[in-house]
């Protein structure tokens, strides 16, 4: 059975793609935003994901103004590099997992979420950066990656409700595919952030701390933040956090935070940045490799208590 | 006459903002559009050698067209462009981002980069144009609103 687990959240700032693009990791302005995930990329190394489902934006390099899928899933077996303006960003093409894909997509719309389905999708910086933050820049990337493109660039970006909920949905869909597969979830965007009109540069630490807080305790207040609180605390472009609660939604209701990094400034942003593990992945990994009957019957209790909350 | 009721966006009142809606994209499609061509090489060397020209293609309002060649990229988000369309044509000139977010809040790009190496625009006195979201969310803090005007006066 797969399973999910654990969940990252990354920034995606097109900026942090170009200081990598362009060799200037080593600047101390980009140091201090590369140096947060050097224990990251330990621990994903580490925790060797077979698949990495990607919640980003496209930010209109694969949808224009033409069509706005609010939910995007790419079911191809490989997603081009988009050309940004400037050419493609010179990493490695990103390759699906189109049996994992699809079986997500059946099972959640069966589950009431109308999803947008791409065999064809160009990628962007808004998936990209966070491969190269997560896994640095290898020659190919370590594992299929499953894109999912929420708009955010249109309003109203679907609510952080509906994407908690359809995070769960997405848990349901992995849990019942067959193959044994380690699947990490990335939720990307943000924090605190706003990069048009006469507020652009406005930056919320207070709200993000609050925000992360919260994305690890009790996701379920995030659920309930509108996006008109969001955009006003956060930046008009910062309510692409809803995105982040699809990943928490994947994941446990109950789950250890395994790493926190947050700093200000990446270009206009604020960088945050969590792994969130779902702890029933722990207490069998140090129980060794035999479930005992005891914990068993903890994940039991677990899964009961997750259906009544 | 047909009766046209004016819907009230509660978004309008976060200053500074243009929150990037369906009437706005209905609005801006041609202008969106336009940046969109951007993203080939040979339509950014043709706007390039001569960009009245290369906008005849697309119907855009005089604003619009006025904007786009002005570089009034403000203008451009009211005239229903959205910023990473708009970024496009930024990007066509060759400016980094925070080169437009400068132009956008009124100051330098090095005013603009050392404010956000500050720690970015507060968001105290920045919330809303009533101002009647100025404390709700900072229970803890005794407002400062002086201190955020001043910096906001300051940049933009
Ligand atoms: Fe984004």
């Amino acid at each position: 059975m797969a399973r999910i687990i654990a969940g990252v959240t990354s920034s995606h700032v097109p900026a942090i793609g170009a200081a990598i693009d362009n060799h200037r990791t080593g600047e101390p302005y980009w140091q201090r935003v590369f140096e947060g995930f050097e224990r990251s990329k330990e621990w994903i190394a580490k925790a060797k994901p077979d698949v990495v489902i990607g919640v980003y934006n496209d930010h209109a390099s694969a949808f224009s103004v033409e069509i706005i899928p609010t939910f995007a899933l790419g079911t191809a077996a490989e997603f081009a590099i988009a050309d940004e303006g400037w050419g493609p960003r010179p990493v490695p093409v990103v390759k699906g997992h189109p049996e994992l894909a699809a079986h997500i997509a059946q099972s959640v719309i069966l589950d009431e979420f109308d999803l947008t389905l791409c065999n064809k999708m160009e990628v962007d910086h808004g998936l990209t950066v966070p491969l190269n933050l997560m896994f640095g820049t290898p020659k190919e990337w370590p594992c299929p990656v499953i894109p999912l493109a929420v708009n955010v660039v249109q309003y109203p970006p679907p609510t952080g409700n509906r994407c908690f909920m359809l995070g769960k949905a997405i848990r349901k869909a992995v849990e019942s595919y067959p193959e044994d597969l380690k699947v990490v979830v990335f939720g990307t965007g943000g924090m605190s952030h706003q990069i048009s009109g006469q507020r652009a540069g406005l930056i919320n630490s207070k709200f993000d701390h609050a925000f992360l807080d919260n994305l690890t305790k009790n996701p379920k207040k995030l659920t309930r933040l509108s996006h008109l609180e969001l955009m006003r605390e956060a930046g008009a472009e910062g309510v692409e956090m809803v995105m982040w609660l699809i990943m928490r939604g994947a994941l446990d209701d109950k789950v250890d935070e395994v790493y926190r990094f947050y700093t200000v400034p990446a270009s206009n942003t604020a960088v945050g940045h969590i792994i969130l593990a779902n702890r029933v992945k722990a207490s069998r990994k140090s129980a060794g490799k035999k479930v005992p009957a005891k914990l068993k019957r903890a994940a039991a209790r677990q899964k009961i208590q997750r259906i009544r909350g | 006459m047909t009766a046209k009721k004016i819907v009230v966006k509660d978004y309008d009142d976060i200053p500074g903002t243009y929150v990037f809606d369906a009437d706005r994209s209905r609005q801006g499609y041609h202008l969106n559009m336009f940046c969109m061509s951007l993203m080939k090489a040979e339509n950014r060397k043709a706007f390039k050698a001569d960009e009245a020209k290369y906008l005849d293609q697309f119907p855009l309002t005089p604003d619009q067209r006025e904007a786009i060649l002005k570089r009034r990229y403000n203008r451009m988000l009211e005239l229903g462009g959205n910023i990473y369309f708009t970024a496009k044509l930024g990007a066509t000139d060759g400016h980094p981002f925070q080169h437009l977010a400068a132009l956008m809040t009124g100051s330098t790009q090095q005013d603009y980069a050392d404010l956000m190496l500050r720690g970015g625009r507060p968001v105290d006195g920045n919330r809303s144009r009533s101002g009647q979201f100025e404390k709700s969310k900072t229970p803890g803090k005794a407002s400062k609103p002086k201190a955020a005007s001043k910096g906001k006066k300051r940049r933009g």
